[in-house]
């Protein structure tokens, strides 16, 4: 027996994730399936996690159009997923006077693009704001909408929302081919079977193209792979709230000197063009050049308070932009092709992305009622998914409450970043099971901090194993083949 | 269970710093004395050590960490030394009050008289010297991999390079090989060992493991596992030495690259901290520069000898007991003043006993509810009535006053506390 579904989305990415919530609003089967062995492995795992006020992206393309229409729908999407979102703002700083003519330019953009709050400011000012700035500032752009978030925590809420809402979910799952009926799909072979549905869309990220092309569509459709690397600091020395972006160059929008919502500032990412759509290495020639740029904005930095470095791969694909006298090459494909039926076409995704999810996901519908499809809204759809307790967060008299409550939450598994137990048996029970190592850092930020898991490794790896039922030997870092352990030792000497 | 609230000296940490410092205070008089540990049992680090090398210095002898440990836990227990074990302080404030939470004694606040910060020290990791490539499972400090081995009871991996020459570096060497898993090198960037000589002799030279000097990874290779690391030479500058470069297959990468002071909890007490060490600094009593907060062992500076952490702990100790036990005189020698039945507050609030002389004392006072009456206001020790007076009515906007006299200063002193009462009459 196959399993038959309305709609199948291929990529548990943010995008992939937002557009399965957004389906399951309605009436029909849904099913969302990724390759890795969690949701958020992909490039939204290792991102600025900047929502964009969209000053950025050149006008008239559908990539400042999603930007700007998915700006505004974060509030909303935050407060019904409670997950934690701010509104900080963002500067483009312009050190000397041969970079401010930038700042016209985005001035411009932004107009064009119908971005508000937007705002030119004088080097003084922009120092008084920010003190850490470099002396030689001249102005910035202020753009009162940016926004900052925590690109797993969004992936994860909106994927459990989609979840308890009726959609399913299956991991280790990848896609290989498609099944045809004529120009129909009519369902797609993976690596666990093949799964029939009506529609198909394609949300595989930096994959993307291998998925249109299995379709038979754009076959000249290429995704470049465009590493970005970057430096976190060590909260308790370093303390850049604000986020500083550079002028933008030929490379996008440059390396900025930003924070985390958990107050860590970081600095990158550059943009380098690679082969590997694997290869998330972070590089020394690389974080050379990120370490040169961000001391041009902010020159006080020393590495002595780096406590990790990490970097993501942007999907930058090839898509000609669709509005007619814009040249523009590097534009977001959203589209159901003519080609073949039953096939929503998603790609080159890159930064904006996170920031569009939302929008991306409203186009997907419109584009399905364009071609037809009619969308009921459940009777019983719950689009709130509560918020699980955060001992890290709390005043010293709620962790009392809640300790007394549950006593699990007493026990302190990551001494950095103050995570518990309580917290780590909660995720490993969640409507999506965090069930290696890295799903319930991504999920808790344990092992984030200044000592990168050196505590925490072996007390999960235990908490894990016994939640599961499973051996020690068989937890893993991020799914099969990434074990911690590889056998019990002779004896233990004790 | 824990029965008090305030301590004379909580200590926090149980390695051989905290274990000595807690020996130490209660034989220096310190009557209640509590170790807050976070790991399951009492000990830190030495718990995991299980090879030989401890007590040279104290002892003569030649002892395994756990059994090192284990004689100041008997000492502990036999002083009457109280533990919370499986608990994280997670606040220290200037005041010396501590937040401190586990499963077992639920989320609790304690009131020191005296801290000792014995918390140790933590590895440094991968990220602090920006070792390039991909972020796979097996990569490990030293120390981690050795509670694996050593507590766990599991092998964190088969074929291993060792990066730092670091004592935890080389015994895990050792350690590794005795469980049949090969060490395929150890890499110093230095020019020489950053640990101990008889280490070197004993785990690698004994062994035929390969130690080079002047050379570091460059890169890591491995999506899921480690696959291998690219090492190369380094020249003055620590700039990679052209042609040098050299790809070892192996599962595991240990790093043994320093190790650094533990001081979250201290710096949220306000305690000043040494950029050079990265530890406190501390006067010869081993005090901060916040009075009553003590530190010793590797939460200063990272030692090389445990033992020398246990005498740096008997000092701290010491001098956080004495420091309990003046500032217990001080509180003993005043008497609080407290309001009872339908008083809002007497003023002053304590009494010192040595100013029980000549001078009348006047305690000033203010009801709760209005007594429309006849009332009397007494004074007693909680069984005995010292003094009282008696007035026409009772009424908060009025203030109320009874005097000490000579005559009851005797009293007053053999009091733990006054109480004031306004009662009718
Ligand atoms: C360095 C960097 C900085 C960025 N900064 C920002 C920013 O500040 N703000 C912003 O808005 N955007 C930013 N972006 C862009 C943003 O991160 C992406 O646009 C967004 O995460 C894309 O999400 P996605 O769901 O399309 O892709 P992904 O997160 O990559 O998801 C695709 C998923 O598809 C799965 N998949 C692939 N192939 C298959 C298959 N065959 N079968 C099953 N599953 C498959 C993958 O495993 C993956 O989980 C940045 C990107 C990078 C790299
Ligand atoms: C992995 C490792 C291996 C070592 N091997 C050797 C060796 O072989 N030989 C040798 O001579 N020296 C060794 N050393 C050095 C050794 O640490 C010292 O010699 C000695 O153990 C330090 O004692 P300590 O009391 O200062 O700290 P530790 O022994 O580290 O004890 C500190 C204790 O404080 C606890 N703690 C910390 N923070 C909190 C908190 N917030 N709440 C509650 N409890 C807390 C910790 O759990 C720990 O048990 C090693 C060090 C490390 C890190």
């Amino acid at each position: 027996m196959q399993e038959k579904y309305d709609y199948i989305v291929i990529g548990a990415g943010v995008v992939g994730c937002i557009i399965a919530r957004t389906l399951s609003r309605y009436e029909g089967k849904v099913l969302l399936i990724d390759k890795e062995a969690d949701i958020c492995m992909g490039t939204t795992a290792a991102n600025t996690a900047i929502v964009h006020a969209g000053y950025d992206p050149l006008p008239n393309t559908l990539k400042a159009r999603m930007n700007v229409e998915g700006n505004p729908l974060w509030d909303t999407l935050a407060g019904e997923l409670n997950f934690p979102f701010e509104r900080r703002g963002d500067f483009v700083v312009a050190v000397g006077e041969d970079e401010l003519p930038a700042l016209e330019t985005l001035m411009g953009y932004a107009k064009k693009n119908g971005v508000p709050g937007c705002q030119i400011l004088s080097g003084p000012e922009v120092r008084r704001r920010e003190k850490n700035i470099t002396p030689d500032v001249s102005g910035a752009l202020w753009a009162s909408t940016g926004g900052i978030c925590d690109p797993f925590a969004v992936t994860v809420a909106a994927a459990e929302n989609a979840v308890m809402n009726g959609v399913v979910l299956k991991l280790n799952t990848e896609f290989q081919d498609f099944i045809m009926e004529g120009d129909r799909i009519i369902g797609i072979k993976t690596n666990q079977g093949d799964f029939i549905s009506r529609w198909v869309i394609n949300s595989a990220g930096l994959f993307s193209d291998f998925v249109m092309h299995q379709a038979g569509v754009r076959p000249e459709f290429k995704i470049s792979p465009r590493k970005g690397e970057y430096f976190v600091f060590d909260r308790a020395d370093v303390q850049i709230d604000n986020v500083l972006f550079p002028v933008p160059s030929d490379k996008g929008k440059g390396v900025l000197v930003t924070t985390t919502l958990h107050g860590n500032t970081i600095l990158g990412p550059n943009a380098n063009i690679i082969d590997d759509k694997e290869d998330t290495s972070t590089t020394e020639a690389g974080m050379n050049e990120i370490w040169a740029e961000a001391n041009k904005l902010v020159p006080s930095l020393t590495k002595k308070y780096v406590i990790a470095t990490f970097a993501g791969l942007r999907p930058m694909g090839n898509g000609p932009c669709k509005t007619p006298g814009v040249d523009y090459n590097q534009d977001y494909i959203i589209e159901i092709p003519e080609e073949v039926k039953g096939f929503v076409n998603l790609g080159g995704i890159e930064s904006p992305g996170l920031t569009s999810a939302p929008a991306i996901a409203q186009e997907v519908v419109d584009l399905l009622k364009d071609a037809g499809e009619e969308f009921k809204v459940k009777k019983d759809y719950e689009p709130i998914r509560p918020a699980r307790p955060r001992f890290r967060e709390m005043s010293q008299k709620d962790r009392k409450l809640l300790v007394d409550m549950d006593p699990r939450y007493g026990r302190v598994i990551c001494r950095c970043e103050n995570v518990t137990e309580g917290e780590i048996i909660a995720e490993i029970h969640a409507p999506i099971p965090a069930i290696t190592y890295d799903a319930i850092k991504r999920r808790t930020w344990l092992g984030t901090g200044r000592c990168q898991g050196g505590f925490d490794t072996p007390r999960v790896v235990d908490i894990l194993a016994r939640e599961l039922g499973v051996s020690p030997l068989e937890i893993t870092k991020r799914g099969k083949g990434s074990e911690f352990l590889t056998r019990p030792t002779k004896k233990v000497e004790k | 269970m824990i029965k008090k609230k305030i301590y004379d000296v909580v200590i926090i940490g149980s390695g051989p710093g905290g274990l000595a410092a807690a020996v130490a205070a209660k034989k220096e008089g310190a009557e209640d004395v509590l170790v807050i540990e976070r790991d399951t049992e009492l000990g830190g680090i030495l718990l995991q050590c299980i090879h030989n090398g401890f007590g040279l210095e104290i002892f003569n002898e030649d002892l395994p960490g756990p059994s090192y440990a284990q004689r100041y836990i008997d000492e502990a227990h036999e002083l009457g030394v109280e533990s919370m074990l499986d608990t994280i302080v997670l606040e220290v404030t200037p005041g010396r009050k501590l937040f401190a939470s586990s499963t077992k004694h639920g989320f609790v606040e304690i009131d020191a008289r005296a801290i000792v910060l014995a918390m140790g020290c933590r590895e440094r990791t991968r990220a602090m010297i920006q070792i390039p490539g991909m972020r796979p499972a097996g990569v490990y400090t030293a120390g981690t991999a050795q509670r694996f081995t050593n507590i766990e009871g599991k092998m964190p991996g088969e074929r291993v390079v060792i990066l730092g020459s670091g004592d935890i570096g080389l015994i895990m060497a050792r350690r590794l090989t005795f469980e049949g898993a090969k060490v395929e090198r150890v890499l110093e960037i230095l020019p020489y060992l950053s640990g101990l000589t008889r280490n070197y002799v004993q785990c690698l030279q004994d062994f035929d493991i390969p130690l080079q000097f002047e050379h570091t990874v460059k890169f890591i290779h491995g999506k899921d596992r480690v696959e291998a690391v690219e090492i190369a030479q380094v020249d003055k500058n620590w700039n990679y030495v052209k042609g040098s470069e050299e790809t070892i297959p192996c599962d595991t990468l240990l790093l043994s690259v320093g190790l650094i002071p533990e001081n979250e909890l201290s710096r949220q007490a306000g305690v000043r901290i040494d950029p050079i060490t990265g530890g406190p600094y501390v006067d010869e009593s081993r005090e901060t520069n916040v009075p009553g907060i003590f530190a010793a062992g590797n939460v200063v500076h990272v030692y090389d000898l445990a033992d020398w952490v246990t005498l740096a702990g008997y000092d701290a100790g010491k001098s956080a007991a004495k420091f309990a036990m003046a500032l217990k005189a001080k509180e003993s020698a005043h008497i609080p003043v407290k309001a009872g039945n339908n008083v809002h507050h007497v003023v002053p609030h304590t009494i010192n006993k040595q100013n029980l002389t000549n001078d009348e004392i006047e305690l000033q006072l203010r009801v709760v509810r209005p007594i429309e009456e006849r009332v009397m206001i007494e004074v007693h020790d909680g069984e005995n009535r010292i003094a009282r007076k008696a007035a026409r009515y009772a009424r908060p906007g009025e203030m109320l006053t009874l005097v000490l006299k000579e005559r009851h200063f005797a009293d007053v002193e053999k009091a733990d506390s006054l109480t004031v009462d306004v009662n009718p009459r």
